[in-house]
């Protein structure tokens, strides 16, 4: 080389592979096990970059206190059943199946990888693949000691792939096109957080998993509390904004989900409703699902469920509030007190421990909360807050990317058009939180979904074994568009004697506020109570209009806020394609989670069907439109 | 609860090119501050980005020297609490102290297996490319047993 790589002059790493696994979360590392298996003796090369490291990478990184999706003898039927009543029934039924026939043999390898997972009195040592039987928290979840869940997952995956094969702090942030058909992927590229290095990868197809979008919405905590996201503060909506870029087909954007958690730390409610038995309370002691019981009946059949849908139970909860009966708490005392009535002492702190490991295992802040607080469950309750929206795929959300189906569930062939998992983009294909119109997949269901795209994508990658990619846009300007703000920066930064004010730039985080600020004033954030209507997205489609033309301005000081700028850049084409379909439906299919004030009903007749819609990169512009749905097991209707 | 590096503790990782907390910081918050010229402490580490901070202590958890600590968002909670680990091989001990000075101590195993030590493909089928296109993974048990009758449009 002349001369070496610098901030603004990157040194440019060419590659051509078979097949690109963007991504390291559960998904990818699902699919670069089934992948590396099947192409032994093959040839094809693959490779798998992740933005972060993949022991700690994706929203596993953490760990987890409990896998939410096993069968464990159910029927995929009724899982798919269930997922869509979640869902307010506009969910795809092939997919959600195809998820649940799969889904328990990955939890199986978890087990014998090394993932300790409960068991029931007299079955301890005995796995679930022999027939052991889990502790269940729920229906569907069973109980871990998940610290190391991500850490045991990726082992696998790294180990399947060889760490030749992986490429650790390169973020991805664009798709490119092929040269000779527009509705191809053809190659993507990225830069490295750690060097002055762009990388361009070239590919028969690869998988675009790169996990949901959190903070495109004002949080409740502002200050060092931004960071204490429910979903992980990294997840920057990357799947969805450059899938959208490559042209590819997005579903259900306007679906979001709005957890109901313990407030400021957002740590999960699941176990203290399903293993504690806890209830979760207004001001005055009353049960808000128990008072409120006839609200639900305003949404059949979706709030009739022996489990009402997830936004449903929020509507009840957020209804107390604005009656002025908050706060609200989970009463923990109570339903302490009631277990130990028939417990030994010695059970009791056993059952202590299960509780303070429920947030230890997945949401240390939230023990922090307590710790600082003063907050001892069995004396004092915690109060429940709905957070800010956030967008994803994999858990009590179906925004995502319309993927091909499997063949054999008798879905209508406009569902299933070819390659498994491939999207409306040859040789682009999803899984995890970039598949729409399913959900409660969660991590083990999104690690079975990387399994099964895997081989789609092995066959599309051989049944083009003598397809040549070439990418539709010079490789030099690419990296101009990349470093975008690095030369923004390095041009205008002695323009002020302050770093962080100058009319040529505008930073990533005052970017990201302005979003955060737009969405949740106008698309229905929490400043709001979730409500917007036609004329408060009109005023939001204006302003992120002129946001976007800004995100062109971003600087980058370094390389890491570099990272920051283009999933900042991510988060407002993720953030106006929520917007766009909000504005498209005209109805409140998700109360709860959102309200168009102008639309306060749920409209079976016109709007049990799916909304998808496409963008153009070039014209900049969305296209939303309506794809018809159907029931591919039988439900219940609003009539029984 | 940002995180935050002790001085008295962090030796850089010695040296090395990178630090374990940038190596394994999900949100590449972590930096070596190399010269001080960032916080007046050469050779020592920082989280450069505390608003941003998950909490997800996967820095914490990896420090060799276990000189990462948390102080939980100043914007949220009172002081004087903290939540400690410290994670071994097949299990994670923690602390908890509360600001009135209370204690709990937890122990919870992590993994079953000795660390690095799956072999992925170990006793598994080896899958015959021409089943490429059909339903089943190639781990055998992954055909889940469905009644089919519940489909409505299946044949």
């Amino acid at each position: 080389m002349a001369t070496e790589a610098t901030f603004g002059n990157p040194q440019v790493v060419e590659e051509e592979v078979d097949i690109l696994i963007i991504g390291g979360g559960m998904a990818a590392c699902g699919c670069a096990f089934e992948m590396m298996r099947w192409v032994e003796g093959t040839g094809l090369k693959i490779k798998l970059i992740d933005k972060a490291a993949m022991d700690r990478s994706g929203a596993v990184a953490q760990g987890l206190s409990a896998i939410n999706t096993y069968m464990g003898g159910q029927d995929p039927a009724d899982y798919a059943r269930m997922v869509a009543n979640d869902l307010m029934g506009i969910t795809r039924d092939d997919l959600a199946y195809d998820v649940g026939r799969h889904v328990d043999d990955s939890v199986h390898l978890f087990e014998e990888w090394g993932l300790p997972v409960w068991k029931q009195p007299g079955d301890e040592g005995k796995s679930l693949r022999d027939g052991g039987k889990p502790v269940r928290s729920g229906k569907w979840q069973i109980m871990i000691n998940g610290e190391s869940y991500k850490v045991i997952v990726a082992e696998a995956a790294k180990k399947a792939l060889g760490m030749a094969n992986i490429q650790e702090r390169v973020f991805i942030v664009k798709l490119v096109n092929d040269k000779n058909d527009p509705k191809r992927v053809a190659g993507a590229v990225g830069f490295s957080v750690r060097e002055n290095k762009v990388y361009v990868y070239k590919f028969k197809s690869c998988l675009l998993a790169a996990g949901g979008a959190v903070n495109i919405f004002r949080p409740r905590s502002v200050g060092e509390g931004t960071g204490r996201a429910w979903y992980p503060v990294w997840n920057a909506g990357s799947t969805y904004a450059m899938a959208a870029e490559a042209g590819a087909e997005l579903t259900m954007m306007e679906n979001r989900f709005v957890p109901a958690r313990f407030k400021d730390g957002y740590g999960p409610v699941g176990a203290w409703f399903l293993l504690f038995k806890a209830k979760a309370v207004n001001a005055f002691g009353e049960s808000y699902m128990e008072k409120n019981k006839e609200m639900l009946k305003q949404y059949p059949p979706y709030g009739l469920a022996a489990v009402p849908a997830s936004c449903l139970r929020n509507h009840l909860m957020m209804h107390e509030m604005k009656e002025g009966r908050g706060p609200i708490y989970m009463d923990t005392p109570t339903a302490l007190a009631k277990l130990a009535e028939t417990m030994t002492p010695k059970e009791i702190k056993h059952l202590e421990a299960e509780a303070w490991e429920d947030f230890l295992d997945m949401c240390i802040g939230q023990a922090g909360v307590w710790a600082g607080e003063n907050i001892e469950p069995e004396k004092k309750a915690s109060e429940l807050m709905p957070t800010e929206p956030y967008l994803l795929g994999s858990h009590s959300g179906c925004c995502g990317i319309w993927v091909s189906g499997p063949e054999d569930l008798g879905a209508p062939k406009e569902w299933s058009w070819g390659y498994r998992s491939m999207t409306t983009i040859k040789g682009l294909f999803t899984a995890g939180d970039g598949v729409g119109a399913s959900g409660h997949k969660f991590s083990s269901g999104s690690h079975a979904e990387g399994r099964i795209a895997a081989k789609g994508m092995i066959k599309f990658a051989l049944d083009n074994k003598t397809w040549k990619p070439e990418l539709d846009t010079p490789v030099n300007e690419l990296v101009e568009e990349i470093y975008r703000p690095v030369r923004t920066y390095l041009e205008h930064k002695d323009y002020t004697t302050a770093i962080d004010v100058n009319p040529h730039y505008i930073t990533p985080k005052m970017l990201q506020f302005r979003l955060q600020k737009i969405m949740d004033e106008y698309c229905a954030g929490v400043a709001t109570w979730y409500q917007t209507n036609a004329k408060m997205l009109s005023v939001c489609e204006e302003k992120l209009e002129m946001l976007k033309e800004d995100a062109l301005k971003m600087r980058a000081k370094d390389l890491h806020e570099l990272l920051r700028a283009w999933e900042n850049y991510h988060r407002v084409l993720t953030a106006e394609a929520h917007m766009k379909h909000i504005q498209f439906r005209e109805e409140s299919r998700y109360p709860g989670f959102y309200y168009r004030m102008d639309y306060n009903f749920i409209d079976e007749k016109n709007w049990k069907c799916f909304v998808n819609s496409t963008y153009d990169r070039k014209a900049k512009k969305w296209t939303v439109f309506k794809k018809p749905h159907v029931d591919l097991v039988s439900k219940p209707t609003a009539g029984h | 609860m940002p995180t935050f590096v002790r001085t008295d503790k962090c030796d850089g990782c010695k040296g090395q090119d990178k630090t374990a907390c940038m190596y394994i910081c999900p949100h590449d918050l972590m930096l070596l501050d190399k010269d001080g010229s960032k916080t007046g402490h050469a050779m020592k580490a920082f989280n450069q980005e505390p608003e941003q901070c998950w909490e997800c202590y996967s820095c914490v958890k990896i420090c060799p020297q276990n000189a990462i600590e948390a102080r939980h968002y100043a914007d949220v909670v009172p002081l004087g609490g903290s939540v400690q680990p410290l994670r071994g091989t097949d299990s994670i001990m923690w602390t908890i102290k509360f600001r009135n000075g209370n204690m709990k101590r937890f122990k919870f195993p992590i993994r079953t297996t000795a660390e690095g030590s799956i072999n992925p493909y170990a006793n598994k089928p080896k899958p015959d490319i021409k089943d490429i296109g059909s339903a089943a993974l190639f781990t055998e048990a992954s055909v889940y047993k469905c009644d089919r009758s519940q489909l409505l449009h299946a044949k």
